[in-house]
C-alpha cells in the first residue's frame, strides 16, 4: 500500500518535471550541449564539410593551431582591439553617467538618446559608418583641407583599425553607461553628504567615496565588454570585411572564415575554443583583480 | 554658491548637447542621404539637399527590392514566437527549479548558468554541422526560433529563478493547492501573473537581441524568401553598394521599425536593458 504510494508520487513527479522541465531543456541541450559536445569531436577530425566521412587526426588540429602564425596574429589584432577598445568604452560611459546625474535638465532624455546605437544590430551599424568614412568623412576633409580626413580611412590598416575602435566606442559606451547610472544612483546619499561635513571637497569626495562604491559597476562594465569587443564579428564584417587585403580580420571573422570558406571544420573548430579559452582567461583574470579592490557599501 | 552650480549645470547641459549632436550624426547623414539622388550623394554627401531636389524614390525602390513586407514579416514572426516560447519554457522550468530541490535539478541549472558564458562562435561550428549535414533541417524558420529559444533558455531560467525565489511567497502557493489547484493550474493562475516585471524585463531583452541577430540566422536561412531584416540588410547592401541614395533608403527602413518602438517604450526598454545587465 504504502509502495504503490511511493511510485505514484513517483510518477506523478517525473510527469510534472516533464511539463515543467522538458521542453527548455529540450532546447538547451539540442542547441547548447550537443553541438558543444559534438564540436570537441569535430576538433579530433579533419572534416572539410562536405565529405560523408571523417578522418581521426587526434590532437593534430590542436598542434597545428597552436603553429597558425595568422590565426595568432587575429588574435593579437584582437587583443589589441580589446585593450583599447575597453578602455575607451568605459572611460567614455562611466563619464557620460557621471554627467546625466550631476542633475542637468533632461537627464532622462540624454540617457536614452545615448543609448541610441545598441538598438541597432551591428551589421547596419557598420554600414552606416562605412557610409561616413568612406564619403561624408572625405568629403569633409576635402572641401575643409584636412589632410587626416581626406582619404578613407578604411583603405589602411591602422586607420581602419582606429575606425573600428571608434564605432564600437559610440555602440557600447551608451549601454554601459546605463549600467554605471544605476551605479551612481545607489551610492547612499548620507555617505557623501557625511563626507562633506567631514571637509572633503568634490574632487575628495569622487576619490574616496564614489569610485570605491563604483567598484561593482566596473567589474561587470569591463567584463561585459571584454567579452563582447573578444567575439566582435558583425562590424568587422560589414565595417571593413577584413580588408585592406585581410589585415583587419579578427579572430572571431578568422574562425568562420577557416570553417566556412577554407572547408577546415575541425581546424576552424579547435580555433574556435581557443578563441573563447583566451577570452575566458582574460575576462577571469579581471574579474579577479578587480574584485579584490570591491568594498560592500 | 547655487549660482556657482547653476551655472555649471548649464555649462555641463551645453556640453551634452554637443556630444549629443556628435552621437546622432551618422543617423543624420544617412537619414539626409538617403532622399538623394545616386550622383548627389556621390558629388556632395555633406549637402542637405541634392541638385536634382528631394528624391523620394529611393524609398520605393528600396521597399520592393529588399522585399520588405516579406522580409519584415519573417523578422517579426521569428522575434514573437522565440520570445513568447523563451519566457514560457524558462518560467515553467525555473519555477520547478525552486520548488523542487532534486539533486538532478540543482545539475541542470547548474550546467545552464555555466553554458551562458560560452560564445556562439564555439557552437556555430558544429551547429552547421549537425543540423545542416546530419539532419538536413536548416533553411526553416521553425529550425531558426527553436535556436533562438535554446540560446535564451539559460538567461530566462536564471533570471526567474532569482525572481521567484525572491518574490513569491511559498505560502500562496501552497493555499492555491489547498483549493484544490494542480501544478499548472497553480503556475499559470498565480505564479505567472506575479512574475511580470521580470517577464518585461526579458521580453526587451531578448526581442532586441532576435530582432537584431545576424550571426545565427545567416547560418541558418540561404533562401531569400526567408531573410530577417538584417540578412535582408546586408545582401541589399552587396547588390547596390554604388547606389548610395538607395541604400541609405534601405538602411533607414531597416532602423526605422525598432526607433518608432523605442519612442514609445523607451523607458521599459531601458529599465529592461539596465536589470537585465545588472543580474546577468
Amino acid at each position: 500500500m504504502k509502495k504503490e504510494k511511493s511510485i505514484r508520487s513517483a510518477i506523478h513527479n517525473a510527469g510534472s518535471f516533464a511539463v515543467f522541465v522538458g521542453p527548455g531543456l529540450f532546447f538547451f541541450v539540442m542547441t547548447i550541449i550537443v553541438p558543444l559536445c559534438y564540436g570537441f569531436y569535430l576538433t579530433l577530425t579533419d572534416w572539410n564539410g562536405i565529405a560523408k566521412t571523417k578522418e581521426f587526426v587526434g590532437i593534430k588540429n590542436y598542434l597545428t593551431a597552436f603553429q597558425d602564425t595568422k590565426f595568432w596574429g587575429a588574435m593579437g589584432l584582437t587583443l589589441i582591439f580589446t585593450l583599447i577598445s575597453v578602455i575607451l568604452v568605459n572611460y567614455v560611459a562611466f563619464h557620460l553617467a557621471r554627467l546625466v546625474t550631476s542633475g542637468i535638465k533632461g537627464q532622462n532624455f540624454f540617457r536614452a538618446a545615448f543609448f541610441t546605437p545598441n538598438l541597432i544590430g551591428g551589421v547596419v551599424l557598420g554600414y552606416i559608418w562605412q557610409f561616413i568614412f568612406s564619403r561624408a568623412l572625405v568629403a569633409l576633409g576635402k572641401s575643409l583641407e584636412i589632410g587626416f580626413l581626406s582619404k578613407s580611412w578604411l583603405s589602411n590598416t591602422v586607420p581602419a583599425v582606429c575606425a573600428l575602435i571608434l564605432v564600437t566606442v559610440w555602440q557600447y559606451s551608451g549601454y554601459m553607461m546605463l549600467i554605471y547610472i544605476a551605479g551612481f544612483m545607489n551610492i547612499p546619499k548620507n555617505l557623501k553628504e557625511a563626507a562633506r561635513i567631514d571637509g572633503c571637497d568634490e574632487k575628495q569626495v569622487r576619490k574616496y567615496i564614489v569610485t570605491p562604491l563604483m567598484t561593482s559597476s566596473f567589474i561587470v562594465c569591463i567584463f561585459l565588454s571584454i567579452t563582447r569587443c573578444f567575439m566582435t564579428y558583425d562590424v568587422n564584417l560589414s565595417l571593413t570585411e577584413g580588408n585592406p587585403f585581410g589585415s583587419t580580420v579578427m579572430a572571431a571573422m578568422f574562425v568562420y572564415r577557416k570553417a566556412f570558406s577554407d572547408k577546415n571544420y575541425g581546424l576552424g573548430q579547435t580555433e574556435a575554443i581557443l578563441l573563447f579559452a583566451v577570452c575566458a582567461i582574460v575576462s577571469l583574470l579581471q574579474v579577479y583583480i578587480t574584485k579584490r579592490e570591491e568594498i560592500e557599501a | 554658491m547655487t549660482k556657482k552650480k547653476q551655472r555649471n549645470n548649464r555649462l555641463v547641459f551645453g556640453v551634452m548637447i554637443v556630444l549629443l549632436l556628435i552621437y546622432l550624426l551618422p543617423f543624420a547623414m544617412v537619414l539626409i542621404n538617403s532622399v538623394k539622388a545616386k550622383r548627389d550623394v556621390i558629388t556632395n554627401p555633406l549637402s542637405l539637399i541634392g541638385e536634382q531636389g528631394f528624391y523620394g524614390k529611393n524609398y520605393l525602390l528600396a521597399i520592393e527590392r529588399m522585399n520588405f513586407g516579406q522580409v519584415f514579416f519573417n523578422s517579426l514572426i521569428i522575434t514573437i514566437s522565440s520570445v513568447l516560447l523563451i519566457v514560457l519554457f524558462s518560467s515553467m522550468t525555473a519555477h520547478f527549479f525552486t520548488r523542487n530541490k532534486w539533486k538532478i535539478n540543482k545539475f541542470i541549472f547548474f550546467l545552464m548558468v555555466t553554458s551562458m558564458v560560452i560564445p556562439f562562435q564555439v557552437l556555430m561550428i558544429p551547429i552547421v554541422s549537425v543540423y545542416g549535414n546530419i539532419f538536413h533541417i536548416l533553411n526553416s524558420r521553425v529550425t531558426l526560433i527553436c535556436m533562438h529559444v535554446g540560446f535564451g533558455i539559460s538567461m530566462g531560467t536564471f533570471m526567474f529563478h532569482g525572481a521567484i525565489v525572491s518574490s513569491i511567497p511559498l505560502e500562496l502557493e501552497e493555499a492555491a493547492r489547498m483549493d484544490g489547484c494542480g501544478r499548472l493550474k497553480t503556475y499559470f493562475i498565480i505564479v505567472m501573473p506575479l512574475l511580470k516585471p521580470t517577464v518585461v524585463t526579458l521580453v526587451i531583452i531578448d526581442a532586441l537581441a532576435i530582432w537584431n541577430d545576424y550571426l545565427l540566422p545567416s547560418l541558418i536561412l540561404s533562401k531569400k524568401e526567408l531573410y530577417t531584416l538584417p540578412i535582408a540588410a546586408q545582401s541589399f547592401h552587396g547588390d547596390f553598394s554604388s547606389d548610395y541614395g538607395l541604400m541609405m533608403a534601405g538602411l533607414v527602413m531597416t532602423v526605422l521599425p525598432i526607433l518608432i518602438l523605442y519612442f514609445a517604450l523607451q523607458k521599459h526598454i531601458i529599465d529592461g536593458v539596465v536589470s537585465g545587465a545588472v543580474k546577468g
